[in-house]
């Protein structure tokens, strides 16, 4: 033992100082500031593209005005649904229940998801219904939810909800399909058993997939909601967007059918963009799984 | 046959091995034997290398000493309770940081969360990563890796050290600081180490015991004692000559399979 100490202790010591410093890389790349502003222009570019060629369309006469508004009329229009209120309050109506709605299908979804990922039976019965249920576009579901509930928020809810709950129970079932045997493993030689075994191995290491599921399941109750909004509408419910574009159409208002259409994209942009992609950026960085740039 | 009462049966003799292994067999379902009626006595504070050709069962071993699978006949005994064991990838968890991984094998001993910090603080220096406990996984290099998943099995706070292969995936030079670590490390901590190797001169660079395994069916071959003081390098004459002397059996062992030619 004292031959180690002192002198070759040191040798090593410093030795391995050299070696870690060699083989530790340290990340550089363009700031994010830059990043964001490199990202941010070609869109831009290609939306003024677009507006040029909608203006051109509407000075060539292609369709008349009724059908095809200028995208000044749009934009006047905008500003006075989003002044007089009408815009932001079906906006805020709409965003409250499409966030509640995808809280319910995260209250029913995770649990599903890790049902049929841990349990066999369920996997191979509910398993494949679950995944197929992603690929039936939610508006399906309209008719019987209308029939079954009635026109009424019921109706609305249930379309979302089978809309979002198989996305985000997939993602659950593949995140935890993707963790490495290997980390099981591990929990297990470190006295991980159970309970203790889900929270501190199972569950961190399917985090990935389980929020790309999220992600997905967002779209998914977003989409599903404009579909039953659009169709169950009745002046007892609060007016959302999916009730403004309805009653654009039937006041055949071209104009406000564009403004409801804008402010579905916008809220449907601006929760995944502000909230959705932080996290999922966040989750990635910190595992090292974000391309590194050379 | 219960573990609770070996270990506490094993505990009152303090003079029995820390590993005790009894004419185990193992196979894996309906296939080929892996393991044949292997016996070894891993005495407290040895540092044993387990030494085969790829596929013999090292593993497959080393599972089973682990707890992580059962024999199909024969005991595994432990006494000093559930040993540590490191992967040949060091298997560190990506979404913690370097001293979360460590602080995580505590906190799963129920280790209290101020005593934990301090602990975890404690090993990264005694592998030299003082300075590297906030760092995340993928900022580290292969050595450090490894190093950091040897503080996890070290706050494992086991008596037995399990090893599969550590180093096997790491360039030659920092392989070799690791050996040199590994010794310093096991002797400041006392530890019973059963490492398993395919390199013949890394068995004979760390181990007192060099044990080599024959393949298909494993079964105990030769045992050699290494009597060459530590520190020893790599590429000295003493471990060549050796090493030299145990190549030769076991080419002898891996032409036995290739029949007649
Ligand atoms: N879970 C398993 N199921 C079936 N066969 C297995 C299993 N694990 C190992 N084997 C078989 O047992 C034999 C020994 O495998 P093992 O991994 O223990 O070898 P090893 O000596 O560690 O080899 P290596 O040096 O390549 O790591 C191999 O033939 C392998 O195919
Ligand atoms: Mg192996």
């Amino acid at each position: 033992m004292s031959v180690f100490t002192t002198k070759r202790d040191e040798d090593l010591a410093s030795l391995e100082a050299g070696l870690d410093a060699l083989e530790s890389h340290v990340e550089t790349g363009p700031s994010r500031g830059r990043k964001l502003l490199g990202a941010a222009w070609p869109p831009l570019v290609a939306l003024a593209l677009l507006l040029l060629a909608w203006e051109l369309a509407y000075r060539a006469g292609l369709k008349p005005t009724y059908a095809l508004p200028s995208p000044a009329d749009v934009g006047l229009k905008l500003w006075e649904q989003l002044r007089d209120g009408t815009l932001p309050s079906a906006m805020g109506t709409s965003l409250s229940r499409g966030g509640l709605g995808f809280l319910l299908a995260l209250a029913i979804g995770t649990p599903l998801g890790l049902l049929i990922a841990r349990v066999r039976p369920v996997r191979l019965g509910i398993g494949p219904i679950v995944s197929g249920l992603q690929s039936l576009p939610s508006v399906a579901w309209v008719p019987a939810s209308i029939i079954f509930f009635g026109i009424g928020d019921a109706a609305i809810y249930a379309v979302v909800l089978l809309g979002a709950v198989p996305s985000i129970a997939n993602g659950m079932v593949s995140g935890i399909d993707q963790v490495p045997p290997l980390y099981s493993r591990v929990g297990q030689v470190l006295g991980a058993r159970g309970l203790s075994a889900a929270r501190y191995v199972l569950l961190p290491a399917a985090l990935p997939g389980y929020v790309g599921g999220l992600r997905q399941g967002w779209a998914f109750s977003w989409r599903s909601l404009m579909a039953a909004e659009l169709i169950v509408n009745s002046p007892e419910l609060g007016q959302g967007l999916g009730q403004l574009l309805d009653q654009g159409r039937f006041l055949s208002d071209m104009s406000l059918v564009f403004a409801g259409i804008l402010g579905i994209f916008a809220v449907g942009i601006a929760v995944e963009l502000l909230f959705f992609a932080p996290i999922e950026r966040r989750v990635l960085r910190r595992r090292g799984l974000t391309g590194v740039r050379h | 046959m219960t573990l609770l009462q070996q270990h506490a049966e094993a505990a009152r003799t303090p003079s029995g091995p820390a590993v005790r292994i009894s004419s185990v067999t193992k196979r894996f379902g309906a296939g080929p034997l892996v393991l044949d009626d292997v016996s070894l006595d891993v005495a407290p504070g040895e540092f044993v290398c387990l030494l085969g050709a790829s596929g013999c069962g090292k593993s497959t071993l080393l599972n089973l000493v682990a707890d992580l699978d059962q024999p199909t006949s024969g005991t595994v005994e432990v006494p000093g309770g559930r040993p540590a064991l490191m992967f040949q990838e060091p298997a560190l968890f990506p979404w913690l940081t370097a001293a979360q991984n460590v602080e995580l094998a505590l906190r799963l001993k129920g280790v209290a969360k101020k005593e934990r910090r301090e602990r975890a603080g404690q090993l990264l220096e005694l592998v030299r990563l003082k300075d590297a406990g906030g760092k995340r996984v993928h900022e580290l290099s292969g050595g450090m890796r490894q190093r950091v998943a040897m503080a996890r099995a070290l706050a494992q706070d086991s008596h037995v050290l399990l090893m599969d292969e550590p180093f096997a995936a790491l360039d030659a030079i920092t392989r070799d600081v690791l050996h040199e670590e590994l010794v310093r490390i096991r002797e400041s901590q006392s530890l019973t180490v059963l490492f398993v190797t395919h390199n013949v001169r890394e068995a004979v660079r760390l181990g007192e015991r060099v044990v080599l395994l024959s393949s298909r069916p494993g079964r105990v071959a030769k045992e050699y004692a290494v009597d060459i003081e530590q520190p020893r390098r790599i590429e000295s004459p003493d471990v060549a000559r050796l090493s030299v002397e145990i190549t030769e059996d076991l080419r002898n062992e891996i032409r036995r399979h290739g029949g007649q030619s």
